[in-house]
């Protein structure tokens, strides 16, 4: 019981630092709403589909970016696009905003400040997988030690 | 908002179960999509690419009811899916991007989104989706309702208004717009009470083009006058087909023909016709003779043999009786070849009688055999407007052409397949108001084109009597015009089946005077005055009654290009036409059983014919030949043609003194 509420008082902690720093928003909320009986990994299930495919978008940019020749922004900007989507999609806001900035250097054709916002966009999804890992963790935990989720407002 | 049962599987929750297809290539967003509709006890099914979309969705149209798709996919651009779907299927999209971009937004709203939503997506947003599906449901089946039993264009939002509860929103009238080739029919939605939810669950046809092609071939294989909607449904053996989605597309498909036939028989026809005019009878039982008129429409000289040979008089007479108006088919095929009956715009006496020809071109020659052709041949010799058909009122030695050189300068209008044109032409004639011919001209060909003239000719053939008594009073041609057109209409739009049987009386007869010499016009598109002659039966040709339509199906008209058009021109184009201005003639009221099929030609805005204004223009493509004839006759006729203020407009045409 100890055990349990201790858990679930740092899950509910945690969750609200994360949301306090901006790695999650209003919208990761909602996915855990979601959850349910039905669907009790959805907020899991979503999350490593977004890593998943976070990591795609970003080996195309970089692979876009990295073309000597000259790089296709259309291309970086079409795997931006779908990136900011995915992250706005999931709550991930710090991701999100980065996206928005590369943007606007993809538009401007700016190869420079592509490849920055590349590195900071890599460096968010890097952060923000491992703070979501272990969110999940203490979940799995709460659950494990027989109690439950706590909805966090 | 009111709710009734509407399309969904489970009849009564609505929208509980509702059917979304769900496309996005990404994968987080689509697992999102999914577990939120899910949430909103939607069915859902996902994919993540568009064209494994269009696939299920084309399997089975009536498969789901709604389709969410992002905007950014590899594969295809979510706009050319929004679009693809709402010609293909007529499903409400919803679009849905991460970019809240404007002119994004403009993009999708004007492709034909239902509603364009941002990433992320919340909840809230998709349990409204719904609405969307009702929406469409209600305006369609407004709609299709509106457009057979009322006279609303289906466009009006007075028919929404009838929705009840339901917001008109533009949306509606834009899915009409935008599906001007959308060949949805649901005819037999006809009469269907909108609030009936249940038949919205019938499934809307969409004509697609392996459709289109099973369907010629069956009508090919059965020929086309045989070819009735059962006969044709029983060869295509499409599932989900009824009866009345064959009947009315098979309606359009004759207008088309029509339309293209007129062009190609015109010039033969003409010759032909004019020399096979017999004056007693308008009988136009053989389109044969109108073939003739066709041919008729290029040559002055065979227009005044042609109705030389017409006993003038005798003709004449015959052809304001309305037993003399055989123009019965007349309008809608070789009638259009009028072109000498450009000329004829002075005959007036004999030629009103001709009017009563309508000149269907291809098909009407028979037709116009009873006129009395002869008088106004002559003239329409003369006057020959060449370009539009309708001048008849220029005919000077073709007094009696009204008739066969209406027709022929009908015909070579171009056949253009409205019937009606023929009709009008001669009733212009009649009054010798030019109006005619260049209306003829146009519905000609635009009947022509439609249809398989045969049922323009009967319409005409009402349309004779009619100009018969048209005889010197514009009114009258004007009336007949419209009958003629409206019944031209009518014999194509009504049942195919029917144009065997000269409808003489029927719809072309008792109303037509107000059809038709709006709807003539507007027929351009063959479709529009076709509507409106079938609504209006055309009183005039109750008048001359006496002509036996040339059963438009009897004519032949020329199928080799004209089939072959058609799948593009009939799908696309052939559909296209425009409302019909019905300016006022229309009478939707489809009293006689001609008038069913109205309003489906009607409806499917394709087929409305463009304004007849366009003399001559009309002729789809494969005119070849005929398109210079037309051209040549359009371009005289084409001021003249230009009806005004609603009516014929053959105020312009020296048709005035025809007939």
């Amino acid at each position: 019981m100890d055990v349990v509420n201790q858990l679930q008082r740092q899950f509910i902690d945690y969750s609200a630092s994360l949301h306090r720093e901006g790695f999650l928003d209003d919208q990761f909320t909602q996915l855990q709403k979601l959850q349910d009986d039905n669907s009790p990994d959805f907020v899991v299930e979503v999350a490593s589909l977004f890593f998943e495919d976070c990591e795609k978008l970003i080996n195309n940019m970089a692979r876009a970016l990295e073309q000597q020749q000259g790089v296709d922004f259309k291309q970086v900007d079409a795997s931006v696009h779908q990136l900011k989507g995915s992250s706005s999609s999931i709550g991930a806001m710090r991701v999100k905003d980065v996206c928005i900035a590369f943007r606007s250097f993809c538009e401007a054709q700016n190869r420079e400040g592509c490849l920055r916002c590349l590195q900071q966009v890599t460096h968010e999804y890097s952060l923000l997988k491992n703070k979501l890992q272990t969110l999940f963790r203490l979940q799995q935990q709460i659950l494990a030690a027989g109690g439950s989720i706590p909805v966090v407002e | 908002m009111r709710v009734e049962r509407v399309i969904s599987d489970e009849n009564d929750s609505f929208p509980v179960g509702m059917r979304v297809l769900a496309v996005d290539d990404d994968p987080t967003c689509l697992l999102l999509l999914e577990t939120l509709l899910t949430k909103c006890k939607y069915n859902v099914t996902t994919t993540s690419q568009a064209i494994t979309a269009l696939k299920m969705l084309r399997e089975n149209k009536n498969k789901f009811d709604l389709v969410i798709s992002d905007v950014h996919m590899p594969d295809m651009d979510g706009f050319k899916l929004l679009e693809l779907v709402g010609l293909e299927m007529d499903l409400p999209v919803i679009m849905l991007s991460a970019n809240g971009d404007t002119k994004l937004v403009m993009k999708g709203i004007t492709h034909g989104a239902c509603d364009y939503l941002l990433k992320p997506v919340r909840i809230e947003e998709l349990q409204n989706i719904w609405q969307h599906v009702i929406r469409r449901k209600k305006f369609d089946r407004k709609d299709r309702n509106g457009s057979g039993s009322q006279d609303k264009p289906y466009i009006d939002s007075s028919e929404a208004a009838g929705l009840g509860n339901v917001d008109q929103n533009g949306k509606f009238n834009k899915k009409r717009k935008d599906q001007n080739e959308d060949e949805d029919e649901e005819r037999d939605e006809n009469g269907h009470d909108n609030e009936d939810l249940s038949t919205q669950k019938k499934p809307r046809v969409v004509w697609s083009v392996e459709l289109h092609r099973k369907f010629v071939a069956a009508v090919n294989q059965l020929g086309i006058e045989k070819a009735v909607p059962k006969k044709i449904l029983e060869l295509m053996d499409v599932e989900n087909l009824t009866r009345e989605n064959v009947a009315s597309h098979l309606q359009k498909f004759r207008l088309y023909l029509k339309r293209i036939s007129c062009v190609a028989n015109q010039q033969a026809n003409m010759a032909a016709a004019l020399g096979s005019v017999d004056s007693t009878h308008l009988r136009m039982g053989t389109m044969n003779g109108l073939g003739n008129f066709h041919t008729l429409a290029g040559t002055d000289q065979i227009h005044n043999a042609a109705f030389r040979s017409f006993q003038h008089s005798g003709v004449l007479r015959r052809l304001n009786t309305p037993s003399g108006v055989g123009i019965s088919g007349l309008p809608s095929s070789g009638l259009v070849q009028l072109s000498p009956v450009q000329n004829l715009g002075n005959t007036s006496t004999n030629q009103s009688k001709l009017q009563s020809f309508v000149i269907p071109g291809n098909h009407n020659a028979n037709i116009l055999q009873g006129m009395p052709m002869s008088l106004e041949f002559d003239q329409l010799q003369n006057n020959r407007a060449a370009s539009h058909v309708g001048q008849f009122p220029s005919v000077d030695n073709t007094t009696v052409l009204p008739v066969s050189s209406i027709s022929a300068s009908l015909i070579d209008a171009g056949c253009s397949s409205s019937p009606l044109l023929g009709v009008t032409s001669n009733s212009l004639l009649l009054e010798g108001s030019s109006q005619l011919p260049t209306l003829h001209a146009r519905n000609l060909r635009d009947s022509v084109s439609g249809f398989p003239n045969r049922s323009t000719l009967s319409d005409f053939t009402s349309i004779a009597p009619a100009s018969n008594q048209l005889h010197g009073s514009k009114a009258d041609i004007q009336d007949q015009a419209s009958p003629i057109s409206c019944n031209a209409g009518k014999i194509i739009s009504s049942a195919p089946q029917d144009w065997n049987a000269p409808k003489k009386d029927a719809p072309y007869q008792s109303n037509v005077p107000s059809c038709s010499i709006n709807s003539l016009r507007a027929v351009n598109g063959d479709m529009a005055w076709l509507g409106q002659c079938l609504d209006q039966n055309n009183p005039i040709f109750n008048r001359n009654v006496g002509f036996d339509f040339v059963d438009p199906l009897s004519i032949k008209f020329s199928e080799g290009e004209n089939l072959a058009m058609e799948p593009s021109v009939i799908e696309k184009e052939g559909y296209l036409m425009v409302q019909p201005s019905r300016q006022g003639s229309y009478i939707p009221d489809n009293e006689d059983e001609n008038f069913a099929m109205e309003p489906s030609v009607i409806e499917k805005e394709g087929y409305l014919i463009v304004q007849p204004r366009r003399q001559g223009s009309y002729i789809p493509g494969n005119l070849g030949s005929l398109e210079d004839l037309a051209s040549a006759i359009t371009k005289q006729d084409h001021d003249k043609g230009k009806p005004t203020d609603g009516d014929f407009g053959y105020n312009d045409y020296s048709l005035r003194t025809c007939i």
